[in-house]
């Protein structure tokens, strides 16, 4: 066998290692939901969503979990949402190439890679304590709002960046002004890409636990939540709280509540991925 | 519209920018002070020297070595998971495959990214753990071992889709010319291909390093919440994260020394993560310079 041959073995040997690695992780997962179904989808009826918490594994439902999500998902977007995407307008759209800018942008680039649970300490000290919101849904809120600032500021800028500069030209040359332009030309065109950014940065603030377990998000709560200064658990909370016990009762109420998040998690990401794709098919600048 | 409008519309909006700004001196602001009173109490040399932390025990020791020492662990154990995956995906879907295949793969691989991370801690607790110990004797119930593959399993898009854009990124004609010298595919990847990509694929490799250390449900999970100065994987550890959870989950005075240590382990955290995301945006900005 000369090294020629070898060479060529070697070669097509990578070519099925490079296959079987692209699939190893996705079977993982694979085998991961079917196991966590398996454990899971029977204990998953009415009762168990409508049900309020309990110590008792078999008479725990989540209602109080997924309304909390629900609250935290809503005041999340309401606060997020419009900073994120003014903050976005006003980094691409005006401004301007100098040290700040450069600061600023890099300063973005370093909260992206914050971990998580330092934002919850941001939150305790800042929002619990200094503001007086105490462990409440509007505390949580906020926490979760800077976590995803970055995301959305980044999502927001690379979809401004992809509308072209001949669409702003001709909207300036009808005497608008730089503000309508944005609102009525560049804003439109880019909702599609800021649209699919926010509900994938959405889906990760639901999907928190550290954040809120450092604000003091309670994990058993026995009952909804009413207003934004109310108390709270989320879903992520719950099936910690669970799966942290050693009965095996509570490990299948944390396998099903773990299909109703996936199952959000999922429907979230897909309808983001499906944005992106009918974005990108409608606008052919 | 009025000019004045104008001016105070772009007003809004570079407030809503500076929010960035005070999110940042925020956290440094709440880290400092609270471990500044922290080390008022325990000296910096005794935080860094002192082999044990009991901070919730009648004996009261600060030594950060043993969740330093978790974190550590758990770590290297996730990245010497992701890492050989992570290449091997990113250089087989850059060199090898087709382009539509490529193209449908890579949102695949990110679902991996978009699950939950407490999800990830029951796979490990209640899959991979059992699993392991039919063949690795003395695996407790909280292991390291187990809460760093999971934590792998969950970083591999990073470094093979970051690393994946690196090699896609460099020129045809690096390729072609070692093509033309006679060399495989294989051979043309690993001894052209990847070395003119390094620089993005430490970048990649730094942030999933980063990413690892401040990790928190999967070892808060998985791992255990014992602080333990091992470096041996089949035993449970406590990484800074796990200890600062477990301390919230706990009623912890507000201005108690117990309350400060979460705030004297947060600001270790931070100033790694920090110095690691930092030293790859530096990475970025300057290959990205090289090949424009």
């Amino acid at each position: 066998m000369n090294s020629l041959h070898t060479n060529r073995i070697v070669d097509q040997g990578f070519k099925y290692l490079g296959i079987l690695a692209t699939f190893s992780g996705l079977v993982i997962l694979a085998v991961f939901i079917f196991n966590i179904l398996w454990d899971g989808l029977d204990r998953i009826d009415w009762d168990f969503l409508m049900g309020l918490p309990s110590r008792s594994a078999s008479r725990a439902g989540i209602l109080t979990a997924w309304s909390g999500t629900a609250w935290v998902l809503g005041l999340t977007a309401l606060i997020a949402i419009p900073l994120g995407v003014a903050a976005g307008i006003y980094l691409e759209e005006y401004g301007r190439k100098n040290r700040l800018a450069t600061i600023v942008e890099i300063n973005i680039a370093n909260l992206a890679g914050v971990p998580s649970i330092i934002y919850g300490l941001l939150g305790l000290e800042i929002f619990v304590r200094v503001m007086r919101m105490g462990s409440s849904l509007l505390a949580g809120a906020c926490t979760l709002s800077l976590l995803i600032l970055p995301v959305i500021i980044v999502a927001t800028r690379e979809a401004l960046k992809a509308v072209p500069n001949s669409l702003r030209e001709a909207s300036y040359g009808m005497g608008a002004t730089k503000w309508q332009t944005i609102w009525y030309q560049v804003l439109p065109a880019a909702s599609g890409g800021i649209l699919t950014g926010v509900i994938l940065a959405l889906s990760r603030a639901i999907g928190e636990t550290a954040p809120l377990i450092v604000i003091g998000a309670l994990a058993y709560v026995p009952f909804v939540p009413k207003t934004p200064m109310d108390e709270f658990t989320v879903l992520p909370m719950q099936i910690f709280n669970w799966v942290s016990r050693p009965q095996h009762e509570f490990l299948v109420n944390g396998a099903a509540a773990i299909i109703i998040l996936l199952a959000i998690t999922f429907c979230m990401n897909g309808f983001a991925v499906y944005l992106r794709n009918r974005w990108q098919k409608r606008i052919n600048w | 519209m009025k000019k004045s409008t104008e001016r105070w519309i772009e007003k809004g909006l570079a407030a809503s920018a500076f929010i960035t700004i005070l999110t940042t001196l925020g956290i440094i602001w709440v880290l400092f002070s609270e471990s500044w009173s922290f080390f008022r109490h325990v000296s910096l040399i005794d935080f860094l020297t002192d082999t044990e932390w009991t901070p919730l025990f009648a004996n009261k020791r600060y030594g950060i070595l043993p969740l330093l020492s978790g974190t550590l662990l758990t770590t290297l154990i996730a990245l010497a998971t992701a890492l050989p995956l992570g290449i091997t995906i990113a250089v087989y879907l850059s060199e090898y495959a087709r382009k539509d295949f490529r193209k449908s793969i890579k949102p695949a691989l990110e679902i991996l990214a978009a699950v939950p991370t407490v999800v990830y801690g029951f796979f490990a607790l209640t899959v991979v753990t059992p699993f392991l110990q039919g063949f690795i004797p003395g695996l407790s119930t909280f292991n390291a071992l187990s809460a760093g593959i999971v934590m792998g399993i969950m970083i591999i898009p990073l470094i093979s889709s970051l690393s994946e854009d690196a090699l896609y990124a460099v020129p045809k004609s690096l390729r072609e010319a070692s093509f033309g010298m006679g060399a495989t595919r294989f051979q043309t990847s690993f001894r052209v291909v990847v070395p003119a990509a390094s620089s993005g694929i430490l970048v990649s490799i730094i942030l999933a390093v980063s990413r690892a250390i401040g990790e928190t449900m999967v070892v808060a999970i998985a791992a255990g919440q014992q602080p333990n100065l091992t470096l041996d994987p089949r035993q449970a550890v406590e990484t800074i994260t796990t200890y600062i959870v477990q301390v919230s989950l706990g009623d912890v005075q507000h201005g108690s020394l117990e309350y400060q240590t979460i705030f004297a382990a947060g600001i270790t955290l931070f100033l790694f993560t920090f110095a690691l995301n930092h030293i790859s945006y530096r990475l970025k900005k300057r290959y990205q310079e090289q090949y424009e």
